[in-house]
């Protein structure tokens, strides 16, 4: 690691106000940036520690019902505290491991947006509302490409806002050594209509299937997306899996999260 | 009813307080006053002309003492190679120079260019970003094929080529085994990747350079499995340190697998740099360090044939490997496709004629040598896939084809130059089948199809060459070490006892078992006897502990030195109660008089020893301490057989181990729970080899399973709980203990029973085109050859 300040705000204003400065880094619960600084593969002058700010921790339901999320609420607190949406306490009981799970935070993860996460796929997957400091992005603005986003330098997520389906379900299928997905699906079926956000396995980061939304729009069951089939082109491809291979899994995946929701 | 001590009993690991309680003494907890630290500069290039390295930045750069390149090594020796393999024409095999750093070339990524020593590590790093290395990279051999082809890149450009043997075993048997399978019945051909492991010891390698201007006396502190090995090695053949002036201290040890055996730069570069600087030098490896430094495993490409009779009796074996050697030589890395893997070619089975070729081939990549079974993992993966594929072919049931060629009268002479003493496969077979409820799978598989997966059953056997090994032997084979063993026991005056081993524990549990051994042998609590090892300064010259060879040959030697204890202990007690020594019995650390109640306590015949007041001095010298070598005149052959059963998810490809047996014949057990950690272990590593670890290049030889976000290492989940059973014993005849060893077959016996379940699995499930799944059995892997 090489040498850099670092500043603690209590105040989302002191924070960006802190990540003004040149080369300042936001760092929430540091399970991607500090491993990075660890292999001296980034080095930022300063970094603004987001997980002292109280306004940014905490799980509560909006009068509209939807379920908002504090950007510093790690994932074990969603695990155990998003009851009224069991699928996403699930998933974020099953990202990493216990370790991972009481540092990293939603608002980090969605922040950096890497392609084999879990949140990306529940925040698209539920027209989830990123809240930042300055503004309200929708979920289907806000993922721009693997660790592309659209929040503006500086710009801190506050809060995410998960509207609460009436069923949904999240499927995981493990890359063997680092435990990201390799795919990973997430299925919410809404009264307006059924969205299908997969992370893993595109190159261009999370999406959405449109098709099995619109066949499971109008059957929610597995059997929907028979005849439905995925293209290869743009997955990606390496060691653990093979463009085909990981087209293959979306389907496959799908079909059980539909199961799995019920 | 269980022993509760001696021989037979299975005593928790006393080692094991300090282990689990963070009280372990590894070689990164000790740091020795106006220590300085070491930081490597490895080059990111798998191939490339080194025309100099730029070190004046670094060397102004605060805190650092001196930036060594490869100029400070020239007149200092070369990495050393300790086997020498003869080739099929009689010539020695191609043994390119090993520097501690590079000169003119670097040939793998990791190879070190420069090494920053400063007052701290952070330091040491922040100057070794300041070397330039002027480095013109060359185009990378990184496929053994591709390597050999005429006008290839040669990773030594004075060698003639990048074969380093083409081997013959045995060569005349060579024109008797094309004939045979020219004229086979039936012939079974299986191409088949044997693929290359990272080691990946809990604790990364450790080396502490310490130097002593006063007595010019050098100590090397390092994470080894040999110290012994290491002084001779490093001293003779590096830096000409005699051995009395070189002390190697391998302290508690977090795992070796084969890895912590061999001889690297770092070591011989923290001795070189503490005289220079006349202070310690400390490196210690990073994970990611380790990835591309550690001598990797495995890594052979094999085509093997198998030629049956009509009724399924095997009349012929021919191999041809490939086997990679990397970008040097590492210790033992010649031996290892060789006469640890050839010679076990027969497996359990009375073949007629094995022919087995072996071409080692150098490449743009971390060297590969021996990792824990070594060879033998190799051959029985081969032979026992090669036997399913056969019976799946013939219309024979897997387990009936082995029978009906199974070893069964021994001693047995193979064609493959061993002779194994003893050892009962049917009996292991059967006690498998009953353990791992074989009768019982076709209701499992009916269960699992409820559930949608696919259920297979994978059954193999194997048999290992361990103890390692007759000196006259090896030597006649190309090693140019003796593979004896040591002990010393030195028994204090008031009773207790300290054997000092030539073995060394990474893990094994040898603090306990060995006390065993002695305190059963004597009658006394195991509490009184203290085991010593890992360091030259206290133990006798020893070769340290791989090829499952401590409880077998250096057991045999604290046996020896112990008998010789006992034998002068008589002595005394006969002098003490004035009868003849042939009269004494020792029972239960009593000496008596046979026939009599005249008793004396082995308390009071070791006080005598040392306060000789009633001594039989004219007779015998006082004091009671004993040495004893044991050089063993065989190998030892554990063999056994393993059964896996898998499911695989059709949907994913994705296999889970739903059981895993094992029954092993390790002849006679000293400690049956630490045999099962052994098996249970090596059950692991062998499960991860066949499901989860690959170690994979891209072109340009740069290692794309850099670290364990891509390298997947087996872990708790992955792993069922193991079915182990090792009652089928047929004692080792050469040996006092009767022990065959244990720590590595698991790792050598699994492989093959998970890919045949999985091929099983494919097979029942109508992929009837499914022969063969190369390892690991990704998802990715079993997915795509279902597709046909």
């Amino acid at each position: 690691m090489y040498a850099f300040e670092i500043e603690r705000p209590t105040t989302i204003a002191d924070a960006v106000a802190a990540l003004g400065a040149e080369d300042a880094q936001a760092l929430s619960g540091g399970q991607t940036l500090i491993p990075t600084l660890k292999q001296r593969l980034a080095a930022p002058s300063k970094l603004v520690s987001l997980t002292a700010i109280p306004e940014l921790k905490g799980i509560c339901t909006a009068d509209d019902g939807a379920l908002c999320i504090g950007a510093a609420t790690p994932h074990a607190e969603v695990a155990a505290g998003a009851t009224a949406y069991p699928a996403l306490a699930a998933l974020a009981g099953q990202i990493g491991d216990p370790a991972v799970r009481s540092r990293g935070t939603i608002g980090g993860s969605l922040a950096n947006n890497d392609p084999s996460a879990c949140y990306p796929a529940a925040a698209l997957g539920s027209g989830a509302a990123i809240v930042t400091d300055k503004r309200q992005i929708a979920a289907d603005d806000y993922f721009q490409g693997m660790f592309e986003t659209a929040l503006d330098e500086g710009e801190i997520i506050v809060e995410v806002r998960f509207p609460v389906p009436e069923k949904a379900a999240y499927l995981k299928f493990e890359q063997p050594a680092s435990r990201f997905a390799l795919v990973g699906v997430f299925v919410a079926k809404y009264a307006d209509g059924v969205r299908v956000a997969v992370t893993g396995a595109s190159e261009e980061g999370v999406f959405r299937w449109s098709e099995a939304e619109a066949a499971l729009g109008a059957d929610f069951s597995a059997g929907a997306l028979e005849g439905l089939s995925v293209s290869a082109d743009g997955m990606i491809g390496d060691l653990h899996g093979t463009p085909d291979y990981r087209a293959h899994l979306v389907k496959v995946l799908t079909g059980r999260a539909v199961d799995a929701a019920g | 009813m269980p022993k509760d001590h001696g021989i037979g009993a299975s005593q928790k690991r006393r080692e094991d307080v300090r282990f689990l309680t963070g009280r372990g003494r590894y070689t990164d907890d000790i740091n020795l006053a106006g220590q300085a630290y070491a930081c490597f500069v490895r080059s990111q290039v798998a191939h490339g002309k080194l025309n100099g390295v730029d070190t004046a930045a670094a060397a102004a750069m605060p805190g650092v003492l001196r930036v060594f390149t490869g100029a400070d090594f020239e007149g200092v020796g070369g990495l050393p190679c300790g086997w020498q393999v003869t080739d099929r024409n009689g010539q020695p095999m191609q043994e390119p120079g090993h520097p501690v750093l590079a000169q003119g070339k670097v040939r793998h990524v990791g190879d070190p260019v420069a090494v920053v020593v400063a007052e701290t590590f952070e330091q040491a790093r922040d100057a070794a970003e300041a070397v330039e290395a002027d480095i013109d990279e060359l185009p990378a051999v990184i496929d053994m094929k591709a390597a050999l082809a005429d006008g290839a890149p040669k990773v030594h450009d004075d060698l003639s080529s990048n074969l380093c043997y083409d081997w013959g075993f045995v060569e005349d048997n060579r024109a008797a085994v094309d004939e045979a399978i020219k004229n086979a019945h039936h012939v079974t051909t299986l191409e088949l990747v044997n693929n290359r492991l990272v080691p990946n010891a809990m604790e990364p390698r450790v080396a502490v350079g310490d130097y002593n201007p006063a007595t010019e006396d050098s100590t090397l502190y390092t994470t080894s499995q040999n110290p012994h090995v290491i002084r001779l090695l490093m001293g003779a053949f590096v830096l000409g340190i005699p051995e009395h002036k070189l002390r190697v201290v391998a302290p508690d040890v977090g795992g070796g697998f084969g890895s912590k055996i061999f001889h690297y730069a770092e070591e011989a570069f923290c001795t070189f740099a503490a005289k220079q600087l006349k202070r310690p030098v400390k490196w210690t490896c990073q994970r990611s360090e380790s990835f591309i430094t550690d001598a990797h495993g495995r890594d052979h490409v094999t085509k093997i044939e198998l030629a049956l009779d009509a009724e399924g009796h095997f009349q012929a074996i021919r191999t041809e490997t490939y086997a990679n050697m990397g970008a040097y030589l590492s210790t033992f890395a010649p031996s290892v496709p060789t006469w640890l893997h050839g010679t076990l070619m027969a497996g359990n089975y009375k073949t007629p004629l094995i022919y087995v070729n072996v071409k080692a081939v150098f490449t743009n990549t971390v060297p590969v040598d021996a990792y824990r079974g070594a060879g033998r993992p190799e051959a029985t993966f081969q032979l026992e896939r090669v036997i399913d594929k056969a019976a799946r072919e013939m219309g024979i049931d897997p387990v009936e084809i082995r029978r009906r060629n199974f070893i069964t009268e021994f001693p047995y002479a193979t064609p493959v130059a061993v002779e194994y003493d003893t050892g009962d496969y049917n009996a292991t077979l059967d006690k498998l089948l009953e353990i791992a409820d074989v009768a019982g799978f076709d209701k499992r598989r009916e269960e699992s199809a409820k559930r949608g997966k696919l259920r297979g059953l994978g059954v193999n056997c194997y048999i290992e060459a361990c103890g390692i090994a007759p000196s006259q032997l090896v030597g006649q084979l190309g090693a140019r070490a003796g593979l004896y063993e040591s002990a010393t026991v030195r028994v204090n005056a008031t009773g207790g006892l300290v054997v000092m081993t030539g073995s060394h524990s990474h893990g094994q549990g040898h603090e306990t078992s060995f006390a065993q051994v002695v305190a059963d042998m004597i009658g006394i609590d195991e509490n009184m006897v203290e085991i010593v090892h890992g360091d030259t300064a206290n133990t006798p010259m020893g070769m340290g502990t791989y090829g499952s060879r401590s409880l077998a040959v250096g057991g045999s030697a604290m046996v020896r030195a112990t008998e010789k204890i006992i034998a002068k202990a008589k002595k005394i007690a006969a002098h003490l109660m004035e009868a003849s020594p042939d009269d004494i019995e020792l029972k239960d650390g009593q000496f008596t008089v046979a026939g009599t109640d005249k008793s004396v306590a082995w308390g009071d015949v070791t006080l005598a020893a040392y306060v000789p007041h009633n001594y039989p001095l004219e007779e015998i010298e006082p004091g009671l301490e004993e040495t004893a070598f044991y050089d063993p005149n065989n190998f030892t052959y554990p063999a056994g057989a393993y059964a896996c059963e898998v499911e695989v998810d059709p949907g994913t490809g994705k296999v889970t181990i739903e059981s895993f047996a094992a029954a092993d014949d390790f002849g006679n057990i000293v400690n049956p729970m630490i045999v099962d950690g052994q098996v249970h272990g090596g059950l692991g590593q062998g499960i991860g080899q066949a499901l989860l670890e690959g170690a994979a290049y891209d072109e340009s030889g740069q290692l794309l399973s850099g670290s364990f976000m891509d390298y997947a290492m087996p872990r708790a989940g992955d792993l069922p709980s193991f079915k182990v059973d090792h009652s089928c014993q047929t004692p080792c005849t050469h040996n006092p203990l009767g022990v065959k060893g244990c720590g590595e077959a698991g790792a050598i016996g699994s492989p093959p029973a998970v890919v045949n379940a999985v091929v099983d699995a494919l097979q029942r499930a109508g992929h009837t085109n499914v022969t063969h799944i190369d390892m690991p059995l990704t998802p990715s892997r079993v997915w795509a050859a279902m597709q046909g």
